[in-house]
């Protein structure tokens, strides 16, 4: 598969990483040339030797993205640091490009939900950080409800 | 009408109280605290700070009832969001948008966000319109309804000049509207004689565009 990542940060980066293990095809796109560090970190070799792409643009630039290979990508994954960028550039790859899967990270929960229903694939890690948090919490009322004989 | 005005950059500040003045209801939405702070100096309670692309804060703005969604922000992707989200989750009847990068404006189309303005395309426009080295010149796009006026400089190339309106052989649906000679213009009649320097102005739908330039013997 060829796989397209818009932003090379934290998530982009580890993202590309472990797709480009899988065997695929990984192009990156992110504006700024110091992100292509992140893509050799922990490995033992240059990003391009391992059979990677980078290419440095902005999200909402058509040569860019183009230069990025969007017009071949089977999949597309929008993780800058914007919602409203990420929101943007999922709905041009589905809709211009007509990439087969697009999937993007959205940090706003009331976003990703209006989005989502509307027909886009997110990712809502705040979400998903919310749920977590909320169940260890809850673990650990339980756990101490048990230790002081549940009568508190 | 109640609107709401999103960045109170130059231009949303200044339009929010041109709008105040002709008597309408006024929210200008800004993100940046130091902004808003300035701007409610002079606005008062007629600007609200926080993100217009949090969909809580448009609530709270009471975009329920705006009739109408103008965003200026100096961010595209934030101009593209808040005016989808005005149209398509709140219903707004009406969204202006502003572009600020021109290459952006095929996303905005895309998206259906319209109409937008771009003032780097308004000046661009004018630059032609007051130095006329390309002699076909768009006054007006309206691409939904399928109208536009161009301006056209006549020159020696031109095969229409030293002809009367009247038998120029123009295209189906396209009309010449105006003649500016010397500064001056006027409304031609089919006995109006083209002269070389004349600028004409003529209404047409855009698909005939092609053809029209034909007769006009327009390059470009």
């Amino acid at each position: 598969m060829f796989v397209l990542i818009v932003g090379c940060g934290r998530v982009g980066s580890s993202l590309a990483q472990s797709m480009l293990k899988e065997g695929h095809t990984v192009s990156c796109l992110d504006e700024d040339p110091e992100s292509h560090a992140r893509l050799e970190v922990g490995m033992d070799c240059d990003w391009e030797e391992a059979g990677g792409l980078f290419t440095v643009g902005t999200a909402l630039e058509v040569e860019a993205l183009e230069m990025a290979g969007i017009e071949k990508a089977d999949s597309f994954v929008a993780a800058t640091n914007g919602d409203n960028t990420n929101i943007v550039i999922s709905q041009i790859a589905q809709r211009r490009y007509n990439v087969e899967t697009v999937i993007a990270r959205i940090l706003d929960p009331l976003r990703a939900e209006w989005y989502t229903e509307q027909g886009l694939d997110i990712v809502c890690p705040t979400r998903v950080a919310t749920e977590m948090l909320g169940e260890r919490l809850r673990a650990g009322f339980a756990a101490q409800d048990s230790g002081s004989g549940g009568d508190s | 009408m109640y609107l709401i005005v999103v960045g109170a950059g130059k231009v949303g500040v200044n339009l929010t109280r041109e709008l105040l003045l002709q008597g309408h209801e006024v929210t200008l939405v800004e993100n940046s605290r130091s902004r808003y702070l300035a701007v409610e100096q002079k606005l008062e309670h007629n600007v609200h700070y926080g993100d217009a692309s949090e969909l809580w804060v448009l609530e709270r703005a009471g975009i329920e009832r705006a009739e109408m969604v103008v965003a200026v922000t100096g961010d595209d992707e934030d101009n593209i969001l808040i005016c989808q989200v005005a149209k398509e989750k709140y219903g707004v009847p009406r969204i202006i948008a502003r572009v600020n990068n021109p290459s952006n404006r095929p996303h905005f189309d895309l998206l259906g966000i319209k109409p937008v303005v771009s003032s780097t395309d308004l000046i661009l426009r004018l630059l032609g319109h007051e130095v006329p080295h390309q002699n076909l010149v768009h006054l007006l796009d309206l691409e939904e309804e399928k109208i536009e006026i161009i301006e056209f400089r006549l020159n020696e190339n031109s095969p229409i000049v030293g002809m009367k309106v009247g038998e120029i052989d123009t295209p189906d649906r396209t009309l010449l509207i105006s003649i500016l000679r010397d500064g001056v213009g006027f409304v031609p009649n089919a006995d109006s004689e083209l002269k070389i320097g004349d600028d004409i102005l003529a209404v047409l739908d855009p698909v005939q565009e092609e053809e029209l330039k034909k007769i006009l013997g327009a390059t470009a």
